[in-house]
């Protein structure tokens, strides 16, 4: 069973998503370790990317401050290797098909197994195109996320089969950002994943509050928050990390 | 097993989001079918020949092959279409097929603002809905034609972020295609983007090779010894090339935007600096930095200053079918002054780019060979610029 697995094993989980080196890659080693002190279940860490396509304005201007301050794929790396001396919950990369291609696949994702990342997310490979990275992720052992979006219908089954690790379930169309309110008919989308898969399914894009994030891991086994823990990064700076901290004690407590 | 599609070569495919998918799907079914329609070919022809001017003239530079006293050199005159420029002939097609898969909304990227307000013509036109994302700084550059395209009932969305130039238009058109499906097409301008966008556009272009081929054989009896065209993402090249491809004699030459020189950062010849990456849809080349980060590209041609190419151009690449050349900023502006004052005909600065390539290579070729240049658009956007770049403080 893959390590992700046990994220999902006591009760919901909570995934909150960080962009490396916002504003540098000691504040965001630091909100992490807020973050898993605090209740997350699983930490998603975003490898900026120059043209995000997937992206709302909030996770654009981390992408934008993080490779302007200089982050590169082998510093976080480190960080990572750095992270798992104390941290032992799933993490996984979030990151654009060429971060990953343009590093070397393979090099990529052998870098991924030896310092500890769990799974590997990228909004730009769609099913049609896993073989691009799949193999070589079998080959490490790090799992490929696969992601399900309001529009996949008569595709959700398919994708749900050979889903690894967990689902990532957009919940509505558009970019990564806040909503006021999210209207996707998300039960019958997670019956049809529920119905082709074990595979645990997280809900992610637009959720910002405690009560969003109650409501969207009621419809399936997590909840995903970005651009919300990344607003906050970009109005505390290096003094966030305790901010976020008590941010994602609030969505915990609230699933 | 997955099913991969759209490749040439390697090159190619569908690197896009999960929610783009039914979408790209529904818009490859729609093509198939009325690819092999015959209402749809012949509203499209209409379309083309009533509407757009088509087909374009095969012009024989007789004073500019003379001067050069090499080749004889013949232009295609893609900017005398209705709209100035070639774009009008993907855009016909994208949006009459919109139309018959009942899209009421087409929203579209524009670097120099060609495909812009192509694209705004054939809302106009057939009574769509139409928004342009720009980048920023090419709202500056090409002020004219952001006003070009309100008029024509389009609203034009500077786009702010990155580069604010086309590639940022791109990820933004992508962006607001992402979060509007239903009622919207994205009409892509050129032959890049996921499948099956490359295959579209290309095919739509391909009447430029077509007319090429059937205009050389009625004037001259025979088949060219070389084309030229200018490559951006690659739309006008791919169609001044296409139906070349299995004609081994003919020389295919693509003309990048050097910019300040490939030896500088200051670039945009992607197959000249680039690198194979996944981008925008497709594997292709793409200038970018040793992490895959995309480059900030430069050339003084809006309609060139774009990090990536068409995937069918790489593959030709690879194969060494077609030659990609980079041509500089100076270079073009000569070639630029040179049509206008030789010729009577000013060029688009991206066309330029074609021309100048010719200039160097035409003297050293025979009297006997024949080389044609795509015109693909007309150079009156470029005016001020090109005298402001010569030093003259002239505003539209």
């Amino acid at each position: 069973m893959s390590k992700i697995a046990s994220a999902f094993a006591n009760g919901k989980a909570f995934i909150p998503f960080i962009t490396c080196g916002d504003p540098d890659l000691e504040t965001t080693a630091a909100c992490v370790r807020e973050m898993v002190r605090n209740g997350a279940d699983l930490i998603e860490l975003g490898i900026p990317f120059s043209d995000p396509t997937a992206e709302g304005p909030v996770i654009q201007g981390a992408n934008l401050r993080a490779l302007s301050g200089g982050v590169t794929t082998d510093r976080i790396f480190s960080m990572v290797r750095d992270l798992r001396e104390d941290i032992s919950i799933p993490m996984v990369f979030m990151t654009y098909a060429n971060v990953v291609f343009s590093y070397g696949s393979e090099r990529f994702l052998s870098s991924c197994a030896q310092v500890g990342i769990d799974g590997l997310i990228l909004p730009d490979l769609p099913f049609e195109e896993k073989e691009e990275f799949l193999p070589i992720c079998r080959k490490y052992g790090v799992d490929l996320i696969s992601l399900i979006a309001p529009t996949s219908a008569g595709r959700i089954a398919r994708i749900a089969r050979e889903a690894e690790g967990f689902i990532y379930l957009v919940s509505s169309l558009g970019v990564t950002g806040m909503r006021s309110e999210i209207t996707t008919d998300l039960a019958s989308i997670v019956k049809v994943i529920r119905e082709n898969t074990d595979v645990p399914c997280a809900i992610g894009f637009g959720i910002s509050t405690p009560e969003q994030a109650r409501t969207m891991a009621g419809y399936a086994d997590g909840a995903i928050v970005g651009s919300a823990i990344i607003r906050l990064i970009a109005q505390y700076r290096r003094q966030a990390p305790a901010k976020v901290g008590e941010f994602v004690k609030s969505l915990k407590d609230a699933l | 097993m997955t099913n991969s599609k759209g490749r040439f070569g390697i090159y190619g495919g569908q690197y896009i989001p999960e929610t783009l998918m039914n979408a790209v799907i529904e818009l490859e079914t729609a093509y198939e079918h009325y690819k092999n329609d015959e209402q749809f070919q012949t509203e499209l022809s209409a379309l083309f020949n009533e509407y757009a001017g088509r087909p374009s003239r095969l012009y024989y530079a007789e004073k500019m092959t003379k001067n050069l006293g090499g080749a004889k050199i013949y232009l295609k005159r893609e900017d005398l279409n209705h709209t100035g420029a070639h774009k009008i002939n993907n855009v016909l097609g994208q949006a009459l097929l919109a139309k018959k898969m009942g899209k009421t909304r087409l929203i579209a990227e524009t670097g120099a603002g060609q495909h812009g307000v192509a694209t705004a013509t054939a809302a106009a036109l057939m009574g769509m809905e139409c928004v342009v994302f720009m980048g920023e700084e090419d709202t500056k550059r090409q002020a004219l034609n952001v006003y070009r395209m309100r008029l024509l009932g389009a609203e034009v969305i500077p786009v702010k972020t990155g580069t604010a130039t086309l590639k940022d238009a791109v990820s933004e058109a992508m962006r607001e295609w992402t979060s509007r499906i239903d009622d919207t097409h994205y009409c892509l301008g050129s032959v890049m983007g996921p499948h099956p966008f490359p295959t579209i556009v290309r095919d739509f272009q391909a009447v430029i090779s077509r007319e090429i081929k059937e205009q050389m054989l009625a004037k001259e009896g025979r088949l060219p010894d070389a084309v030229l065209a200018c490559v951006g993402g690659g739309s006008n090249a791919i169609g001044s090339f296409y139906h070349f491809i299995p004609d081994k004699s003919v020389r295919l030459i693509g003309c990048e935007a050097a910019g300040r020189g490939i030896d500088t950062f200051e670039t945009a010849a992607t197959m000249n600096t680039g690198r194979v990456g996944i981008f925008h849809g497709m594997k292709s080349y793409f200038c970018q930095d040793e992490y895959g980060q995309i480059a900030p590209v430069y050339s003084i041609s809006a309609g060139l200053d774009y990090p990536g190419v068409g995937p069918e151009h790489a593959w030709l690449h690879d194969t060494g079918r077609a030659e990609y050349v980079p041509v500089t900023d100076e270079e073009a502006v000569c070639a630029f002054e040179y049509l206008a004052k030789t010729e009577g005909i000013i060029p688009a600065i991206e066309s330029a780019h074609a021309v100048a390539h010719a200039l160097k290579i035409a003297p050293e070729m025979e009297k006997e060979r024949i080389i044609v240049i795509t015109v693909s658009g007309r150079g009156d956007k470029d005016c001020a610029a090109i005298a402001r770049y010569r030093g003259e403080e002239i505003y539209e």
